[in-house]
């Protein structure tokens, strides 16, 4: 009979090679679903998984997609370190977009190359904003901020929608529900020619070394991982709890926020009330399979946008709802989750009793 | 306040509140035992879209409600296999549930999108309907909201009356003495789980085959959460969470009603429909100011895996 049995030390072999194992056992249940579903496995494979990086263009598509997610999920990932749980990036990424639109706005038709800067700097403070809710009830009254987090996405999607179909709507738009579109100073340069990849995507590898740099190389960063670690140990050595809940929730809200930005001011060019897409939730995923560390993520969002992508091409050739890619990427996570038990167990042969004279 | 109108409030009231009492009674016999599935979201999604099918093929809403409910169970199992024999992190693989729950529905709902179903009607309970003001709205309801006033005594009776709501609330509180004293942790654990994953499903049943009679994909809108939430507010005990849960349910008519009442009032009906979840945020703060309160209150190994050795 099979059985678990602790290690002794956890197996750094495991926790690298669990994330692989996961990929393999969720291409494995692709496979299967679309086998299940009636279509060519081979077909289904190649359109899924092989489209999405079948050109040059095709690769900056995939880019484009994995800049949000990967922005979002490295703010998250601080947080979780320190075993603070930001589940709401979906909507500090919705007031980021906000934020950035509201200047944009004011300022529609200036030219000046300071626009740019500053709807940056405000999609930032607007995801952090948002985030710093979260923060002040969880420090003042000790409310779970995982349950005020994900219910301010619900009131940040309600706030966008009341935006666009109220104040902020299109006077010649035909009533849709959406913003003007930006002047040009108001949108992100692009970084390929021919291509929709933006500048959001340079300035999210660098906030990718910034994370590397502030978990992996400042005091700051030692602290937090010390606090999700050892929280006893980082109580003894008088780190203040508080301190890690408020660097957590509004690096992770800034992060989420300047996504925002980069969606509105990049592929989108307005603000609409399908501005959230998912990419909040779909990071947790991301910080979790890229092992809440810089490179895992950047990793794991190519792998993440990947899986969006091949939904929209299953949608397109196979007709299949678009929605597989969740099928997708929640598979990713549970075969993670399941297997990361190696890297505290290790499988052993138990022989029954009775054989044993 | 007129009595009709008194009257349709109350009735949708009780209705709005009755997915979140059968939901988050579920998840509190789950918190009981010492496990946080936060996945409530996906199971009562994948509830809502398998009793929504169920019902459109074999044109019995019960068969639907038992399909939810099997629905929820499974994604109720796969929780438990991760986090009870995998020893998986509980609030990942929760938040993991959560979010694949939710695509799942998404994606096995997308044919029955444009469909509607018919109406279930209420059952009305003889002679006591007949009570004025209140009897119309309270005893000619729908059979899910006499499930759930049931749930309710019977969770009373099993959880402070009953050997075996005992052993449930010892095996929550302190896992190694159970395990000591020779019950099987983890098996009463799984079954903690798996009846929280059936009301996760009831509950979404509820929502798409009597409350609102059809699928929408993000139809559950939160409510997973906030019946989370209501087990915190709740301090974990039954009674406090039906008078959440029929708070909340007032809310979310309240706000209905003033959006339909034709008042000129001048709120965009967007912000309006935000009450709900600001009222979730201010009663978590109200209740958990208190540190003290919750953490006398709470299970003492909610959300710590347990694994016996040997």
């Amino acid at each position: 009979m099979l059985e678990l049995e602790a290690r002794a030390e956890p197996s750094r072999l495991m926790s690298l090679l669990s994330p692989l194992l996961a990929v393999t056992l969720m291409l494995a249940g692709g496979l299967l679903v679309f086998a299940a579903l009636g279509k060519d496995p081979a077909e289904g494979f190649r359109i899924f998984f092989l489209n999405p990086v079948r050109d040059l263009y095709a690769v900056s598509e995939l880019l484009l997609k994995a800049t949000p997610l990967m922005l979002c999920a490295i703010g998250l990932a601080i947080g979780f370190r320190a075993n603070v749980w930001n589940i709401g990036a979906e909507g500090q990424f919705m007031l980021g977009a906000v934020a950035a639109t509201g200047v944009a706005l004011y300022f529609d038709g200036s030219e000046s190359g300071l626009l740019l800067p500053a709807m940056i700097v405000a999609g930032a403070l607007g995801g952090a904003a948002w985030a710093a809710i979260p923060a002040l009830l969880r420090t003042r009254f000790n409310a779970n901020e995982i349950l005020v987090s994900l219910m301010l996405v619900y009131v940040a999607q309600l706030f966008v929608s009341w935006l666009v179909f109220g104040p902020w709507k299109d006077p010649d738009g035909f009533n849709f529900p959406q913003t003007r579109m930006f002047g040009e100073a108001a949108l992100m340069p692009m970084v390929l020619e021919g291509t929709r990849l933006h500048l959001g995507f340079v300035i999210a590898l660098a906030v990718l070394v910034a994370g590397y740099a502030f978990m992996n190389r400042s005091y700051a960063g030692f602290r937090m991982r010390v606090a999700g670690e050892a929280p006893d140990a980082a109580r003894y050595a008088g780190f203040s709890a508080n301190r890690m809940i408020w660097v957590g929730l509004l690096l992770g809200g800034a992060a989420a926020g300047l996504a925002g930005m980069g969606e509105v001011a990049g592929p989108m060019g307005q603000l609409t009330d399908k501005v959230g897409s998912g990419y909040g939730f779909a990071a947790i995923i991301v910080a979790f399979v890229g092992r809440l560390n810089a490179f895992g993520i950047l990793l794991a969002s190519l792998l993440m946008a990947l899986l969006y992508i091949g939904g929209e091409q299953a949608q397109q050739y196979l007709n299949l709802p678009s929605s597989i890619s969740m099928v997708f990427q929640g598979m990713l996570l549970f075969f993670l989750l399941g297997s990361d038990v190696f890297i505290h167990y290790r499988l052993r042969l138990r022989r029954r009793a009775a054989q044993v004279r | 306040m007129d009595a009709s109108l008194f009257s349709s409030m109350l009735f949708a009231t009780v209705v709005a509140g009755t997915p979140l009492i059968i939901v988050a009674l579920g998840l509190l016999v789950n918190e009981k035992a010492g496990v946080l599935n936060l996945g409530a979201e996906g199971m009562m999604a994948m509830g809502a879209v398998a009793a929504f099918a169920v019902t459109h093929q074999s044109g019995s809403p019960w068969l639907g409600v038992l399909a939810g409910m099997g629905a929820g169970m499974a994604m109720a199992l796969l929780f438990g296999v991760l986090t009870l024999t995998l020893m998986a992190n509980q609030v990942a693989s929760g938040l993991a549930l959560a979010i694949f729950g939710v695509g799942l529905a998404a994606f096995v709902g997308k044919p029955f999108e444009a469909v509607a179903l018919q109406a279930v009607p209420p059952i009305r309970i003889p002679f006591i309907a007949d009570i004025p003001l209140i009897g119309e709205a309270l005893y000619n309801q729908q059979a899910l909201v006499y499930f759930s006033w049931a749930l309710f005594w019977g969770l009373l009776w099993f959880l402070y009356r009953s050997r075996a709501g005992l052993v449930l609330r010892a095996v929550g509180e302190s896992p190694a003495s159970a395990h000591a004293i020779g019950y099987p942790v983890i098996r009463i654990r799984y079954l903690a789980v798996l009846f929280g994953g059936a009301m996760a499903g009831i509950g979404g049943a509820f929502l798409s085959v009597f409350y609102t009679p059809m699928w929408a994909e993000g139809m559950v809108a939160g409510r997973g959460w906030i019946a989370l939430a209501l087990v915190v507010f709740a301090t974990w005990r039954p009674l406090r969470v039906m008078v959440g849960a029929y708070l909340f349910g007032g809310v979310m008519i309240t706000q209905l009603f003033i959006q339909g009442s034709g008042l000129q009032i001048d709120f965009p009906s967007q912000l309006l429909s935000s009450l709900p979840y600001w009222a979730t945020i201010v009663v978590l703060v109200a209740i958990s100011r208190n540190a003290g309160t919750i953490r006398l209150n709470s299970p003492m190994s909610l959300g710590k895996p347990y694994r016996p050795d040997a």
